[in-house]
């Protein structure tokens, strides 16, 4: 089953990824298929497991105290701009362009 | 026509009061310098991983006792996606599959048709609480057409409660919400106080005919105040109504409160509905909280939280306090909302109390009535008031010993406003208003006038 091109675009703009080619298209679709192979396991009646600590405490617990903050400077070495210690962004996010417009968009698959 | 019935929904953002944030170790402080009060997590560099705060779980179960909720011994984190410059990790971490608290309930009170006579008890229904982190504030800076980003406030716990749409006008939303602002002020677990944005609250408002089902919601956000709530749940309950009877529709869209302007605009130019893409937070194991059955023998204090020890610790709640006020001083129960609603009121009418042998009774009349309003009109509070307990129970001591008139008192009053320090005996001996007890004195003034309005006195006596 093929992925179709709605699901591509509504994945590339969750993500910021960009399938760019075929080939970057065929890569999902296999990473699909073997994901899917999970289905093939009879899971009926049994709790997802997302840790394999299960209901042992483990989930450590940090006291109330301030240990960390003021590097500011250090944080803002990163930023490629700068105001003030602020970081600077765009004014919103810059929205990807919208399927129809994109020419390049899955050329050769 | 047919009548609508308005539903209302709230989801209520409660900035958790702790020294830390949730998951790292900065500071929570509001207005501090900009990016001051960030750590190397909270700005999301590599490597970092999130280290829970014990605190901001206390809050949590604290709240969610308070609101009657399940504490659930079991909850999981989870990773909400989206992209915003203010949430540097690209998701937010809360609590969507299991949260800390569920199924809860919270009373609270209305005047019918605005008279404090005639007040009528309502209840929501809590949906959950969750704890989740606060993100980053972006400020816009339209004309350089770029957002200044400041992390301080990125990371700081808080609490989601979500209540169901229960509610059916503005009136009762603030009336929700201010119960709620009070419950969590007395906890100490959020201090709740809107102008900081340390309470958020969103609402969801839909119409729909009797018998058929609920009708399109929106979401209003940007409500800064308990009063603008109430302006913004009422506008949109009759935008709503108007478009629906003009043949329109409602869009499932997200709307702005404009405080200016008194209405709802559209806000998000959403693309579709958003996919957050749920995901468990693989760095944070499940959370584990007991009670005094399930308390694990072996194990280091500080890595537990007992949750009937934190029940055992509850402060009284505003709704007992207001039971115990009634009880104890035989005032009414609207009195009782009033001394509450008001931040220090109901101890300076104790300390008042404590300190006159005036009946509470009389003495609720002299703080409801000249001492609010005196610090409405000069909007202070009470820990402002240049009156003290000490000295306003002295002048109703005066009153109570028949030294002065009622309206002697209230002379004096307006005398010791002024803050000069002057006793309320002085101000009575300044302007010689003492009641004259002294029968003869009496007479021997009585007398006088008498013999001062001889013609007056034949007429009265001639009829």
């Amino acid at each position: 089953q093929k992925v179709s091109v709605e699901v591509l675009d509504h994945l590339e703009h969750l993500a910021l990824v960009d399938f760019r080619d075929s080939e970057g298209v065929e890569r999902l679709q296999k990473a699909i298929q073997f994901a899917d192979q999970l289905h093939e396991v009879n899971t009926d009646g049994v709790e997802p497991m997302d840790s394999v600590l299960e209901d042992r405490w483990c989930l450590y617990l940090r006291e109330d105290d301030v240990t960390e903050g003021n590097c500011t400077k250090q944080l803002l070495e990163n930023a490629r701009e700068k105001v003030e210690e602020y970081f600077v962004a765009p004014p919103g996010n810059i929205p990807l362009p919208k399927l129809e417009e994109r020419e390049a968009f899955l050329q050769g698959s | 026509l047919a009548p609508w019935i308005p539903v209302v929904g709230l989801e209520i953002h409660a900035q958790i009061s702790s020294n830390s944030k949730l998951f790292s170790g900065s500071q929570v402080q509001f207005a501090a310098p900009p990016n001051s009060l960030v750590s190397f997590f909270d700005a999301s560099l590599p490597g970092t991983l999130p280290v829970l705060n014990r605190r901001c779980v206390e809050a949590a179960v604290m709240t969610g006792l308070a609101l009657n909720c399940s504490i659930n011994k079991k909850s999981l984190f989870d990773r909400k996606h989206y992209f915003y410059a203010d949430l540097p990790a690209g998701y937010q971490i809360t609590q969507q599959r299991v949260p800390i608290a569920v199924n809860g309930s919270l009373s609270y009170s209305l005047c019918i048709d605005n008279k404090m006579s005639q007040m009528v008890t309502k209840t929501v229904r809590i949906k959950q609480i969750q704890l989740e982190q606060d993100s980053g504030k972006s400020l816009h800076d339209d004309s350089r057409c770029q957002t200044l980003v400041d992390l301080n406030r990125a990371g700081v716990g808080l609490m989601e409660v979500v209540m169901e749409p229960d509610m059916c006008c503005g009136e009762e939303a603030a009336a929700a919400v201010r119960e709620l602002q009070l419950i969590l002020q007395t906890l100490g677990s959020s201090q709740a106080v809107m102008a900081e944005g340390q309470l958020r609250v969103d609402a969801n408002v839909s119409v729909h005919h009797p018998g058929e089902p609920y009708g399109v919601r929106t979401e209003v956000k940007n409500i800064n105040s308990i009063r603008f709530l109430a302006k913004a749940v009422d506008y949109e309950i009759q935008r709503q109504i108007e478009e629906l009877e003009n043949g329109g529709t409602i869009l499932n869209e997200t709307r702005a409160f404009d405080s200016k302007l008194g209405c709802t605009v559209p806000m998000r130019d959403k693309e579709g509905k958003q996919d957050y893409r749920f995901m468990p937070e693989p760095n944070l194991p499940p959370l584990i909280l007991y009670d005094a059955k399930s308390l694990p023998a072996n194990m280091n204090h500080q890595q537990v939280i007992n949750i009937d020890w934190i029940h055992e610790r509850l402060p009284d709640l505003p709704s007992v306090k207001r039971e115990k006020l009634v009880e104890q001083y035989g005032i009414l129960p609207e009195h009782s909302f009033t001394l509450l609603n008001e931040d220090g009121l109901a101890e300076f009418f104790e300390s008042v109390v404590k300190q006159t042998q005036m009946k509470p009774k009389r003495v609720i009349g002299w703080i409801l009535n000249d001492v609010l309003s005196y610090l409405k009109q000069h909007s202070l509070t009470v820990k402002e008031s240049p009156v003290s307990s000490f000295v306003l129970a002295d002048l109703l001591n005066l009153l109570e010993k028949k030294e002065i008139s009622s309206t002697a008192a209230k002379q004096v009053l307006a005398e010791l406003w002024k803050g000069e320090g002057k006793t309320p005996l002085d101000i009575v001996k300044e302007q010689k208003l003492e009641l004259l007890q002294d029968q003869k004195e009496l007479e021997q003034i009585c007398q006088a006038v008498i013999d001062g309005h001889e013609n007056e006195v034949i007429m009265m006596v001639l009829g």
